[in-house]
């Protein structure tokens, strides 16, 4: 058997000759107070080890009590993935030994997932609708941190020793698997990114999760597989695990499509088994071959009694869930005026949520949009921020506006109070007050200013009388200078014309 | 007539972590028919009408109040560990990943 591995095929050769077929399960970390099955907390960066229990270690004798919130989260999802919501289900121990794993089992659901025979419509950037047919989200607790020492770069290759972490063991996942999703063709590794993109929103909707891709909120392990025809059976996949940005999702689809068809090419048959996607490199490489090492032995966890959610509660939480992130980004973006590009910008850079509070604050969409997608922008990406993360809040963006609108202050005017409200230096209004950023709109001052100027270049003068109004550049240049920046520019052209006619 | 075969027995051993020599392989596949023919016997009286029960009390959704309680201090969550480093249990190398 030959071990170099086949060129990678061009992705549009290959899918002019390969019908992908692709399958995604997503893990979202619900954003629960406390642990699946213990009190311990699930706050984000504590020190090591200080938020486990006995029960998150696995100690003997440590028995699991189940987060109620933590079920009604899981069905708050199951439903606006238009699941169906078992009547009863169970929760099941999957055997397996790694050190993150401290019970040597994790608690899971195997044949009988809280929720399930659900679809979700997913829109991808050009405007086209794929629905992705939901299998099932069953409840299920994350494992311990491994933090591996000696390597070179914290990876497995050449650790010496491994460090494990339990803060995280514990903190309740709901596990999301699609159907196979077949027919996309070349969208394929869009249809997986917007798949991904359209669940983190929901998460976000449902308020069940802070669902941040870089704090690893939301996990994806993508499924490939290629086959000769749409017709033909389905050809034997791979599974990428822990594909942790959007991203990196299509990247990772896009390659393994290419590798397969690579290796279909070369008369080899594809590997079942898990493969590692490097983010670095943007390839993906062969992991645990599916064998024994699948054989979890589940058995029905005899330390829980069945969960077994009544229609009644079901109805009460269905008539709880909010507006669904696509309706409600078509609602939005028909009263906001946007075009298709600027909603996909607004999207992309998670600004919905801060527009729509600086509309609320007064300000008009256009200038919202404007703000938060050009200057802050900007500034978000220089500090290598979110934009949310930003030291401004919408209620400040709004009055900045209403200062702009109500003539007190031009756009560069703007900008300067904007930068002193970023420093910390108060709001919109103690910024002007503060650094004295009003407009000049005192026609004295300008009047005089103009004359100043008038008077420092006669021969500007005589243009302007002679009909040639290009000159005027300067003369407003040299006024905006003498009043650092703080005149109206259309107010001072106006002065500019009234005092060379009566000159 | 034997239904776990030795075979089966070093497998599930395997996957578990037990270190069986073969005389216990042997009168464990023994031991393990007996409790399969037994437990065949239950299916046998098992119809469709009787639910499958994986507890003996008849409890359903027994939640707990998402309320943070008080962690173990580090120190005692520690005190079992052969070696700890920087807060963190230490494991050796571990060879592959999941």
């Amino acid at each position: 058997m030959s071990t170099t591995t086949p060129p990678l095929v061009d992705y549009d050769d290959a899918l002019a000759r390969f019908d992908p077929v692709i399958g995604i399960e997503v893990h979202v970390e619900l954003g629960t107070a406390t642990k699946m099955f213990d009190g311990a907390s699930t706050e984000f960066g504590a020190e090591p080890n200080t938020q486990v229990t006995p029960v998150s270690l696995g100690l003997p004798g440590a028995l699991p009590a189940l987060n109620g919130k933590a079920v009604e989260s899981a069905i708050k999802i199951g439903l606006a993935l238009n699941c169906e919501i078992a009547e009863l289900c169970r929760f099941a121990r999957k055997n397996y030994f790694y050190p993150d794993v401290p019970k040597n089992f994790q608690t899971s659901q195997y044949d009988e997932p809280i929720a399930f025979d659900g679809w979700i419509d997913i829109e991808l950037d050009d405007g086209e609708v794929v629905r992705v047919e939901i299998e099932r989200a069953h409840m299920e607790e994350d494992a311990g941190k491994n933090t591996h020492v000696g390597g070179a770069t914290g990876r497995i290759h050449g650790a010496e020793y491994s460090l494990v972490d339990y803060n995280r063991a514990g903190i309740p996942l709901v596990e999301i698997v699609t159907r196979p999703i077949t027919g996309v063709g070349e969208r394929a590794p869009e249809v997986a990114r917007a798949y991904v993109q359209t669940l983190r929103d929901i998460f976000r909707a449902l308020d069940v999760s802070e669902a941040r891709m870089e704090r690893g909120n939301v996990r994806a392990d993508v499924n490939v597989s290629l086959r000769a025809t749409p017709e033909a059976p389905l050809g034997t996949r791979t599974e990428t695990k822990n594909v942790n940005s959007f991203r990196s999702v299509e990247r990772a689809v896009r390659h393994e499509i290419s590798r397969q068809a690579g290796v279909l090419d070369a008369g080899r048959t594809v590997t079942q088994e898990t493969r590692h996607w490097h983010e670095d490199t943007g390839v993906t490489t062969a992991g645990r071959v599916k064998s024994d090492a699948e054989d979890y032995r589940y058995f029905p966890e005899p330390d829980l009694v069945p969960v077994a959610p009544s229609r009644a509660w079901v109805e009460e939480i269905r008539a709880t869930l909010p507006e669904m992130p696509v309706a409600r980004r078509r609602r939005l973006q028909t009263e906001w005026g946007y075009a298709d590009a600027e909603m996909r910008d607004v999207v992309n850079a998670g600004a919905i949520e801060l527009i729509e509070a600086t509309v609320a604050a007064g300000a008009a969409p256009a200038a919202a949009r404007k703000w938060w997608m050009g200057e802050l922008a900007r500034t978000a990406k220089t500090e290598g921020v979110e934009l949310a993360d930003l030291p401004v809040t919408p209620e400040q963006i709004g009055q900045l506006q209403q200062l702009v609108d109500a003539g007190r202050v031009n756009d560069k005017l703007a900008r300067q109070v904007l930068s002193g409200v970023l420093a910390g230096e108060g709001s919109p209004e103690e910024v002007v007050t503060a650094r004295g950023l009003e407009v000049v709109s005192d026609d004295g001052a300008l009047v005089a200013a103009v004359d100043e100027a008038l008077a420092a270049q006669p021969d500007v003068v005589e243009k302007i009388r002679g009909g040639n109004q290009g000159p005027i550049g300067a003369i407003i240049g040299a006024v905006m200078k003498a009043t650092r920046g703080q005149a109206d520019a259309g107010r001072v052209r106006e002065i500019v014309l009234e005092r060379v006619q009566q000159g | 007539m034997s239904t776990i075969s030795r075979e089966e027995v070093a497998r599930l051993a395997g996957l578990a972590r037990i270190d069986l020599t073969e005389s216990e392989l042997t009168r464990l596949a023994g031991e393990l028919d007996v409790i399969v023919d037994s437990v065949a016997k239950v299916s046998e009286i098992a119809t469709d009408d009787v639910a499958a029960t994986s507890h003996p009390l008849p409890l359903t959704n027994v939640f707990r109040a998402d309320v943070p309680e008080e962690p173990l201090p580090v120190a005692d969550a520690l005190a079992g560990a052969p070696s700890a480093e920087g807060g963190r249990f230490a494991v050796p190398q571990i060879l592959e990943e999941d």
